[in-house]
């Protein structure tokens, strides 16, 4: 129940302005967006929403950039990468574990 | 959100997993400590120790808000659901937890009236539905959660209800850290900091451990590339000497935290001079009370509470668990006599707690495998 789960903005609505529609993969649901207050939250924003409250924006910048981060170290090692994937022993790795990486 | 599968991309967690492994310092052990069960069930989930390289250990936290809820107050909580003129409502996470002889599934079988929410906001709806009722929400969670229920609570101020209440067994993360750090039976080189506690709390509270415990934290998300990179994080400081509070999931957690909800906490709930922690023992100003100005939707001010301190089953070695001295599986009543069907301790009933995501995922743990005498335990490092 510590989990958020993120969330698009699809309607703010003018009538209550602390509730606002979001769209969680696919479920379209009613939600409090009184604790960001000072986000000024738009349509189109993604947030990260708890017991039906949205805790906090989610900074599509920042997230970018964490990927980026991630896409250099692949790069780095691309070719050390390639070395493990020719290797034999390595083949059921290869089977195994991304699986459980991708649950 | 559209990023979810690139964070958990295979060939990406490999390259940082390579990176680790080269930090490593020949002859050393590193254990690092994740606070959050939510980091606890990822862990395990998607075999994250499979990518590690033998010489760093993850221990599991105390951060599971059900894990560390006592008896005593679940034969509270029951008590009052036992009260004709109550519903008591609370997350489903909640009602398989052990009490002193019952738990809330029990309670429900036997006529009491207790329904499972996802919101407290739903509590709320409860109580305006049935007038002639007395809606108590059952309170759980660290900072995470405690500010969606000061929320809840002021809107029912606001709207004048009367009878709703919560009874709030709200806990504070720094305290369980600092008692952690405290405990001479763990010796930690480094934490993974609790994702969404800190979106609401923010890094800085985390300063004592860098400053007074010369410990790196960095606050982590939930994807296995966050957690991947964070200890990536962690081993770039300790070779290079440093012990920092760094923040790996800027995507979501800002810096200062949420002042709005800080704000509306420290509005509706004030410290508790002590709270037991199960597995844990009294912790000072741990914990999370109503506020006198709120008095009126404070269950413990409204009914009478047996309060009665119940002992931890012998059997059970939950605080152990939760201080990660222990790992689910050295547990004696694991996977026998406790299940996530029959559990004897805590750490069993939520999916974040460390023995069931243990229980429900362990078959990719590495300690499983080299049982197993499988290749991937020896290839995978
Ligand atoms: S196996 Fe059960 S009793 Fe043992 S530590 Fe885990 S939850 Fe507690």
């Amino acid at each position: 129940m510590c989990l958020g789960i993120p969330g698009q903005v699809l309607e703010l609505m003018t009538e209550h302005p602390d509730l606002a529609r979001v769209d969680v993969s696919g479920v379209r649901r009613v939600i409090n967006i009184g604790l960001l207050d000072e986000e000024n939250i738009q349509i189109g924003d993604w947030i990260l929403i708890h017991v039906g409250f949205a805790l906090s924006k989610i900074d599509e910048t920042e997230a970018k950039a964490a990927l980026q981060f991630l896409e250099d170290i692949g790069d780095a090692y691309a070719d050390e990468l390639m070395a493990l994937q020719s290797s034999a022993i390595l083949d059921e790795q290869q089977a195994e574990v991304p699986d459980a990486v991708r649950g | 959100m559209r990023y979810v599968d690139e964070y958990r991309d295979a060939d990406k967690a490999r390259a940082l997993a390579a990176r680790i492994a080269q930090l490593c310092e020949p002859g050393r052990q590193y254990k690092f400590m994740e606070v959050c069960g939510g980091h606890t069930h990822t862990i395990y989930k998607h075999g994250i120790e499979d990518y590690l390289p033998e010489a760093i250990t993850l221990v599991h936290g105390p951060g599971c808000p059900v894990c560390v809820i006592p008896m005593g107050r679940v034969d509270d909580a029951i008590h009052l659901a036992e009260q004709s003129s109550v519903i008591m409502a609370s997350f489903g996470d909640m009602m398989r937890v052990p009490g002193g002889s019952r738990s809330f599934l029990d309670a429900k079988a036997a006529g009491c009236d207790i329904r499972m929410v996802y919101s407290p906001l739903d509590a709320l709806k409860l109580a305006r539905q049935n007038p002639d009722r007395r809606v108590v929400f059952m309170a759980i969670g660290f900072e995470t959660t405690a500010p969606s229920t000061a929320m809840t609570v002021l809107r029912a101020a606001r709207d004048g209800l009367t009878n709703f209440s919560v009874f709030s067994n709200h806990v504070t993360i720094i305290p369980a850290i600092k008692a952690i750090l405290d405990s001479p039976d763990l010796r930690l080189d480094g934490f993974l900091g609790p994702g969404h506690v800190s979106t609401v709390i923010g890094c800085t509270p985390y300063d004592f451990i860098a400053a007074q415990h010369a410990k790196p934290l960095v606050v982590a998300g939930f994807e296995p590339l966050d957690i991947l990179q964070s200890i990536y994080q962690l081993m770039v400081q300790l070779s290079e000497g440093r012990s920092e509070i760094e923040n790996q999931y800027s995507r979501v957690v800002a810096w200062a935290g949420n002042a709005k909800a800080l704000s509306v906490l420290t509005e509706v709930f004030e410290l508790r001079p002590q709270f037991e922690w199960r597995g844990l023992g009294f912790i000072s100003h741990s914990a999370l009370q109503v506020r006198e100005k709120y008095a009126a939707f404070d269950a413990e001010r409204l009914f009478e509470l047996p309060g009665v301190r119940v002992a931890d089953p012998k059997a059970c070695q939950c605080g152990e668990v939760l201080k990660g001295v222990l790992k689910p599986w050295e547990c004696k009543v694991f996977g026998t006599a406790c299940t996530p069907e029959t559990p004897i301790g805590t750490c069993m009933v939520s999916p974040e707690g460390a023995c069931a995501a243990y229980y429900n995922f362990g078959r990719f743990s590495r300690e499983r495998l080299q049982q197993a005498g499988s290749p991937l335990a020896v290839i995978s490092r």
